[in-house]
């Protein structure tokens, strides 16, 4: 039955979450965006520590459906994630990130890892490392390579942009078996920090999100153990094999775009609220009682930007609800991180036009969610990688004839 | 947001819409898509199509079984996925089809018994055409301050005014027509019958949506009884319009999507086909995805309508959002097809401007 609602469970977990966001998250968020680099913050620690007895630390129950018959409409953690990455973001979304054991990492090693893995690394908080300073959106072309030599790997190259992993307690590398033998030589590592050949250059000075660390770093003959590898070290030799390989890589994005999206969801929405508050102080109502050409510019404005955030919204929950149902997602994945990153930036720009001055100034977080909102629309795949995705899937083309 | 429920966020159809959904979808095929490019052209329905369209029972679902009809419950969910359905067909031919279940609606949320079983009765035994008057011909048109007066007389009411783009209004046994009551706040709803002494109807030519035969309403002086008058609340009248004719647009908005989707991988410039660039691929990705948008935001409203939740915000977001994405969708449409898509030989020019009424019509789908 169409119902579009979220049920009682998922609004407890949204509320408890939203509450974080506004008694640990708001009262923090401009001091840390000042101080930028440190450890993780201290306010952090308990709730790091929460999450992680809760059993929240990127895994993910197989079934939350409590019971009921197998074919009964599951509304489970896909969909709590995205709620509340959006109830967190609309407090910080840099305060978000640097939760420890929240990694992207972490979210790798209990897609692809074995129940070994699981055990050795899932108590850690794993970042993890894709870009490198000559390849950004096109992953298949790392150069990190990886080299067996008798019962160890041994890494040597440079990643950039590394989410936590200045601060978290391992990275997980991509590298290559074999470049010449291209995307399927692709492989995942975990490297534990302290491992001799591992170091952390420089953590990046950042326009937003800048309490989160984002960590350049170097490879030098950094020898791990043989069974740090996720998933296996053969290099599919058949085309289809190969697909396979890399597309099964490529996959764990499907799951980590709605989330990415609920963050533009969730600090656009904190803009327009904020946004709104002000200018009904002013003296601006918002009753939706006339058409939009005979309201006023600053009401339709504001009236827009909600309807496209409901939007954002509404196709993140699709792309959350059919990963719990099993259905395969990634065209939907990519419309809700297409639409939430570009209203998501939208949106926090035009609130800081709107407010004029208070909006510019340091006094509000609008400015701060303005500078925070650009990056949601670049990584986890940008604006463009995500049309080419949803372009391929309409159009029924292949990588390589839509380039 | 705030509601409780215990009830899953679902997308699913239940199997009664799944039956549905496959019987509406084999009346496009046969009655609507062949006909819409022929319709548009003659700007007129074809012969005998709102009596075939009539016999799906969309009007008779919702009247109750003792004044003839099916005895259902209102059902906005399952008016917006017929919509959808019927509008990815042809969008006049479908808001046509869908004009008698909209003033039925109407007359089920705000009339009384005696006037349901008045009204009722004639449309579920003799599947007759109404209609509802609600625009008038004016650049800042707001269904709020009505132009068109209703003045308590001797007997009833005395109607003056002017409507505007009311469908099918030549062949309705009734029009519900809206309009300001005479020294009081609110306006107010008053069925006039087809031969009413006053009343003038002139078929008016528009850009498109010509098969849904639009007209101009004119009331010189109409008296109608006083058992005419219908109490309606015009905000919810409005938001239920505003989904209805949202879904009808979507439905058209996938037509478009279906159709260049095709040409794009067909037509070849350069070496290759046109979809293997960026700047036309992406254009599809986009009209996908707000496709997709209006969709959902078209689903939601109308589920929250059909719970007996609140839902005019959702109403007025259906509204905004999908005005702008459809035309988007509309002239990307055109854009994509190049000169051919100018040309009356394709329909998306058809769809294009019917489109472009997605922004402006009120009050024609009340689901």
């Amino acid at each position: 039955m169409i119902n579009l609602e979220l049920p009682k469970k998922l609004q407890m977990a949204q509320q408890m979450s939203h509450q974080v966001a506004a008694t640990v998250f708001r009262p923090i968020a401009r001091k840390y965006d000042k101080i930028e680099h440190c450890d993780t913050p201290e306010e952090l620690i308990p709730l790091g520590q929460m999450i992680k007895g809760m059993g929240g630390d990127g895994k993910k129950p197989e079934s939350q459906s409590g019971g009921r018959a197998s074919d009964a409409v599951n509304n489970g953690a896909n969909m709590m994630q995205v709620l509340t990455t959006a109830e967190m973001s609309w407090g910080c979304i840099g305060l978000m990130l640097s939760i420890p054991g929240l990694g992207l990492g972490n979210a790798a090693i209990q897609a692809v890892g074995t129940p070994q893995q699981k055990e050795r690394f899932g108590g850690l908080h794993c970042a993890m490392a894709i870009t490198e300073p000559g390849c950004g959106s096109d992953s298949a072309a790392v150069k990190t390579s990886a080299v067996l030599d008798g019962d160890e790997w041994v890494l040597n190259g440079e990643k950039i942009f590394a989410t936590s992993a200045s601060r978290g307690d391992a990275v997980v590398v991509w590298a290559t078996l074999d470049k010449s033998k291209g995307k399927a030589a692709i492989k995942s590592f975990v490297v534990e920090r302290g491992t001799p050949g591992m170091e952390i250059v420089r953590c990046e000075d950042k326009m937003g999100l800048r309490v989160s660390d984002t960590a350049a770093i170097v490879f030098t003959d950094c020898r791990i153990p043989k069974d740090n590898i996720l998933g296996s070290a053969e290099i599919a030799d058949t085309a289809e094999a190969r697909k396979k390989a890399f597309g099964g890589v490529m996959q764990t994005f499907d799951n980590t775009r709605p989330p990415v999206a609920a963050m533009a969801y969730g600090v656009a929405r904190a803009a327009l609220e904020i946004t709104k508050e002000l200018l009904q102080k002013e003296g601006i109502e918002f009753r939706y009682e006339k058409s939009i050409y005979n309201s006023t510019a600053i009401q339709a404005e504001v009236y827009r930007m909600e309807a496209e955030l409901e939007a954002a919204r509404l196709l993140i929950l699709k792309a959350a609800w059919m990963a719990d149902n099993k259905q395969p997602n990634s065209k939907q994945a990519s419309m809700c991180k297409a639409k939430a990153g570009r209203v998501g930036n939208q949106i926090t720009l035009k609130c800081v036009e709107l407010c004029g001055s208070l909006g510019y100034g340091e006094e509000l977080l609008l400015e701060k969610f303005a500078r925070d909102s650009k990056i949601l629309d670049i990584f986890e795949g940008t604006q463009q990688i995500q049309q080419l995705i949803i372009a391929r899937n309409v159009l029924g083309k292949s990588s390589s004839e839509l380039k | 947001m705030s509601d409780q429920s215990a009830a899953s966020f679902d997308l699913t159809l239940t199997e009664e819409q799944r039956i549905t959904r496959e019987s509406i979808r084999r009346f496009v095929e046969s009655h609507i898509k062949p006909n819409a490019r022929a319709a548009d052209e003659a700007a007129a329905a074809p012969a005998d199509f709102y009596r075939q369209a009539s016999e799906l029972g969309l009007g008779l679902m919702p009247i109750p079984e003792a004044l003839g009809g099916a005895g259902m419950a209102r059902a906005p969910i399952s008016n917006v996925l017929n919509a959808e359905d019927l509008g990815q067909g042809d969008m006049a031919l479908a808001i046509g089809a869908l004009t008698p279940l909209s003033f039925i609606n109407a007359v089920l949320d705000f009339a009384s018994p005696v006037q349901q079983e008045t009204y009722l009765t004639p449309l579920a035994m003799e599947s007759l055409v109404a209609t509802i008057a609600l625009m008038e011909p004016k650049a800042t048109f707001e269904p709020t301050a009505l132009q068109t007066s209703a003045v308590k007389v001797d007997g009833g009411y005395q109607l003056n005014g002017v409507k505007t783009l009311v469908p099918l209004a030549t062949q309705s046994r009734f029009i519900l027509v809206l309009a300001a009551l005479d020294g009081e706040a609110a306006s107010a709803g008053f069925v006039v019958e087809s031969a009413a002494e006053g009343m003038t109807i002139q078929e008016e030519s528009c850009m498109g949506l010509r098969p849904l035969e639009l007209c101009r309403v004119e009331l010189h002086d109409v008296v109608v009884p006083e058992s005419a008058r219908i109490n309606l609340d015009m905000g919810r009248l409005l938001d239920l319009s505003s989904i209805g004719l949202a879904a009808v647009a979507v439905g058209c908005c996938q037509a478009v999507l279906d159709y260049v989707v095709p040409y794009v991988n067909d037509r070849t410039a350069f070496g290759e086909p046109i979809s293997h660039r960026q700047s036309v691929a992406f254009m599809v990705a986009d009209m996908a995805t707000e496709l997709e948008a209006m969709r959902l935001l078209v689903y939601r409203a109308a589920s929250r309508a059909e719970q007996g939740l609140a839902f005019h915000e959702n109403a007025y977001w259906c509204r905004t959002f999908c005005s702008e994405k459809a035309m988007e969708i509309g002239t990307n449409g055109i854009q994509l097809l190049g000169g051919h898509g100018f040309i009356r030989e394709h329909p998306v020019e058809m769809w294009y401007r019917n489109l472009r009424a997605a922004a402006l019509l009120q009050g024609a789908v009340v689901i």
